[in-house]
């Protein structure tokens, strides 16, 4: 049953992202952006990820894609509605994704990763019986990466004020 | 109940990575090479949340990813702002067209 929604899942996954490559309109390649980060939300639920689903869902699809939206609306001549996604390049650059995916798909089948010792002799979240896993992620923020999460609070403080700066009609000099 | 096999998940993982860099490469559009980079953030999310399945007592991959997904979202709000800034300078947001840096 899980191996069967994978499969669903990373076919719509698959799919939807060459169609945000492969669009001609701009628009319907975000909305097609959209589908994939959905369903990337629902293989994190199949990963035992419940809390990553849910930020996915907040973050991404509720904040990025919106920001990607208003980038593609406020930045068109607004003379038509349908905003190309031209392309340029097409043939090098297929040549060197399907060259890279080559390669990347030659090392994983080649290196076993599922025999290594420590995944071995590990145990999954599934075999633990745990529900959820926001209590764990929830005292690891607290202990081993409180620096980080400070540091991230930081990064996301400045980054918001840059934008706003960055944005403002203001002369900068 | 069974497991997704760790291969499969990384092959899904490299598929998504490869269309990103197809889509930064080949677009003119600079939001569609944010699209892009978008799809390998989240293709690096995937092989984190891969690995930390097997991890139940830290979940090192979890809150790592939790903090791709942070530097995700200044980075778009920072692009969306240059691009933004860029169209009113060049009045044009093609990358090929843009190709001077004087203030």
């Amino acid at each position: 049953m899980v191996l069967i929604l994978f499969y669903v899942f990373a076919f719509l996954i698959v799919g939807s992202a060459l169609l945000v490559v492969f669009m001609k309109n701009l628009l319907h390649a975000a909305f097609m952006l959209l589908i994939t980060l959905l369903s990337l939300a629902a293989v994190y639920v199949l990963l035992f990820a419940d809390f990553l689903a849910v930020t996915q869902l907040m973050v991404y699809v509720g904040g990025i894609l919106v920001l990607i939206l208003f980038g593609i609306m406020l930045s068109n001549k607004g003379d038509n509605i349908f905003i190309k996604s031209e392309s340029s390049n097409g043939v090098p650059g297929a040549l060197l994704a399907f060259l890279l995916f080559g390669g990347l798909v030659y090392v994983i089948t080649r290196t076993h990763f599922a025999q290594l010792p420590w995944l071995r002799h590990s145990e999954t979240i599934a075999s633990t019986g745990v529900k959820s896993t926001l209590h764990g992620i929830g005292i690891n923020l607290m202990t081993n990466f409180a620096l980080p999460f400070e540091v991230a609070s930081f990064i996301l403080l400045i980054a918001l004020m840059g934008a706003a700066f960055i944005s403002s009609q203001t002369k900068i000099k | 109940m069974a497991s997704i096999p760790l291969e499969h998940l990384l092959l899904l993982s490299a598929a998504l990575f490869c269309i990103g860099i197809l889509a930064i490469v080949t677009k003119r559009h600079a939001v569609a090479v944010l699209m892009g980079i978008e799809l390998i953030f989240n293709a690096a999310n995937l092989n984190l949340l891969a690995f930390s399945q097997h991890d139940p007592t830290l979940l090192q991959g979890q809150v790592f990813a939790l903090f791709v997904i942070i530097i995700a979202a200044a980075e778009a709000a920072i692009a969306l702002a240059i691009i933004l800034k860029v169209y009113q300078y060049f009045n044009t947001v093609n990358v090929n067209e843009v190709d001077t840096s004087r203030g």
